[in-house]
């Protein structure tokens, strides 16, 4: 009580001396300081064009949702609204493919990949930002360049490994790298640790805290924005997936939704066999949670992805 | 304290340590090894001097492959940018609405490359698609965009403007955090929009604009999903995929599809000499051209 007192009383009089700076502070976690008032026709200008602009930004999407509602003959009529309104694609695709076995290996490799990542990278990101020691910052710049290193230069050793471990045809590949951190995560983490103020930490320790206690107990609990982008990030990244599951993964039933869609394609949409309803309704389905991941976490996205630009 | 303090230090960073051991350096030694060799994963490497590199001088399917890579980083790098650039200027005009209009052009990054593969071929159907049906309203006959050479590579790129949403968020954030006194001291100078645009919000922007710059080549020269989806796997077989073909879904094929390690281990260690190489090159002109904030 009396810490967050004193906090507050020592940046008192920067606040006075830089009332233009705290001003700035504050507009930046808003949406954008106020402008001058402009014409109305200008202002009518920019808003039709935003809207035009969303228009075509959104209708693809609209667009695989209707025709998922078509019958087959009617998938191609562009159609904003299906002539005839049918559900029947979404029955016969839990048929033609097993959604709900690519739905759960998914889930699994996706919970799994960002779980591990999350926490192996915070570990990282913390022994980088609150540790001193020698070769600190050259370490933490080979950290860094590992961001810039193709995926392809690692692929093929990589998966020599995994067929070593007898891990080829499972669904351990896809996710269990994650367990090592990664160096983008690591970063962005790091940058929030190094806002905490350190005196907390100096004063936990006097109380006895262990280095395991600051860690899981502070410093983790108070990253939570950074905590959360990371596990939104790696949710995303991990579902959508599509190169390593085709590296890895050889047997239908151990696929992910991403690969099953693949191989639907493959199946109905050139193999003679046209079906592109079925293609179509996996589409959606394969996108949905992805749309519903945005919906939960919208603000932590774009703020997520607005601090990455800003190391530039 | 010190040695305490590394101790503890090493405990925290041990999963990097070993990740980076293990998934990092020693694959790239390896792959550097194997592009020396010939290998099926059946039998053992043989150890076959630069005749691998060799072969990439000869090999006609990855010069195409490297060919499509270019032009697709050469016209989808600087659309894709000058795209978010006047995407985040509009945005910046909205007031208010900025920020439900930031969301509605974000969505689409949120569509799986798998989904927006298959988007792609529906879409831009040369018979059926919605885009030469909007075309046909406006008298113009659209080409076949999924099936002719020429209009494969144009229908990805145009494809790819719909995630621009990330760059457009970084953009405007870097917009919105150039001080106002510039562009008072500018409009006393006689500044017109345009003007304002050009030497005071370009120039403020430049770092977060090389950043978007630099990510999306790096991105757009292992370019892979969108393109394999659309083009290749099992079942395609009633046309040519050649235009489509991009280096990393070359490497790729080499490497799981016919199980030429070797060969395809060359292929990713020049492709990683190639990024270096433009990279370097980046920023070395971004010294010219950037302006960074002394010491912030």
């Amino acid at each position: 009580m009396t810490g967050t007192a004193h906090t507050a009383q020592a940046q008192d009089p920067q606040l006075v001396l830089a009332p233009d700076r705290a001003a700035a502070a504050a507009d930046t976690g808003g949406e954008g300081r106020p402008r001058r008032p402009r014409s109305t026709a200008a202002r009518m200008v920019v808003l039709g064009l935003l809207v035009g602009l969303s228009v075509l930004f959104l209708y693809p999407f609209v667009w695989l949702v209707s025709a998922s509602l078509k019958p087959r003959e009617q998938v191609f009529d562009n159609k904003l609204i299906p002539e005839t309104l049918t559900f029947d694609n979404y029955v016969n695709v839990w048929h033609e493919a097993p959604m709900l076995l690519w739905m759960g290996n998914t889930v699994l490799v996706t919970v799994l990949a960002a779980a591990s990542v999350t926490l192996s990278s915070a570990l990282v990101a913390w022994g980088f930002a609150h540790y001193r020691f020698p070769g600190r910052g050259p370490l933490f710049a080979l950290v860094l360049a590992t961001m810039m290193l193709p995926g392809a230069v690692t692929m093929i050793p990589v998966f020599l490994i995994w067929d070593a471990l007898g891990q080829v045809d499972t669904l351990t590949p896809l996710w269990a790298g994650n367990l090592f951190g990664s160096a983008f995560y690591i970063f962005l983490l790091r940058q929030f640790f190094l806002g905490l103020p350190r005196e907390l930490f100096e004063a936990a320790r006097i109380d006895g805290a262990g280095e395991w206690t600051l860690f899981w107990r502070i410093a983790l609990p108070l990253s939570k924005p950074a905590v959360i982008v990371t596990l939104l990030f790696e949710f995303q990244a991990a579902w959508t997936d599509l190169m390593r599951p085709l590296i890895y993964l050889r047997d239908s039933s151990n696929f992910t939704v991403p690969r099953g869609l693949k191989a639907l394609l493959d199946r109905y949409g050139f193999g003679g066999e046209f079906h592109w309803e079925i293609i179509v309704t996996a589409s959606v389905l394969v996108t949905v949670p992805m749309i519903i991941l945005f919906f939960i976490g919208q603000r932590h996205f774009i703020k997520g992805i607005a601090t990455t630009g800003s190391k530039g | 304290m010190a040695r305490r303090e590394l101790r503890y230090a090493l405990l925290f960073l041990s999963p990097w340590l070993v990740g980076f051991a293990v998934f990092t350096a020693w694959p790239m030694l390896y792959s550097g090894y194997l592009s020396l060799t010939d290998y099926d994963v059946i039998s053992d490497p043989s150890f076959v001097g630069t005749s691998n590199y060799e072969r990439i001088l000869a090999d006609r399917d990855a010069h195409q492959a490297l060919r499509n890579t270019v032009w697709y980083t050469v016209v989808q790098v600087p659309a894709y940018v000058t795209v978010s650039v006047l995407l985040a200027l509009l945005l910046n005009q909205a007031g208010r609405a900025a920020g439900f209009f930031r969301t509605v052009f974000f969505m689409p990054s949120m569509t799986p490359p798998v989904a927006t593969g298959v988007l792609l071929l529906l879409l831009f159907n040369g018979q059926d698609g919605l885009i030469n049906t909007v075309l046909g309203w406006v008298g113009i006959e659209g080409p076949n965009w999924t099936t002719d050479p020429t209009w494969i590579k144009p229908g990805l790129v145009l494809m790819s403007l719909l995630t621009v949403g990330g760059s457009v968020i970084i953009l405007l954030a870097a917009i919105r955090n150039v001080p106002q006194e510039l562009y008072d001291a500018a409009l006393v100078d006689g500044a017109g929009f345009w003007r304002k645009t050009w030497s005071v919000t370009m120039p403020m922007i430049s770092g977060p604009l090389f950043f978007v710059i630099v990510v999306n080549t790096i991105a757009a020269l292992q370019t892979f999903t969108e393109a394999y989806t659309a083009f290749f796997g099992v079942g395609n077989t009633t046309y040519s995929n050649d235009a489509a073909e991009f280096y990393v879904i070359h490497l790729f094929r080499q490497a799981f599809e016919f199980l030429h390690m070797g060969y395809a281990s060359a292929l990713a260690w020049l492709l990683f000499l190639v990024i270096m190489a433009i990279t370097a090159v980046q920023v070395l002109v971004s010294r010219r051209l950037v302006y960074y904030e002394a010491d912030r």
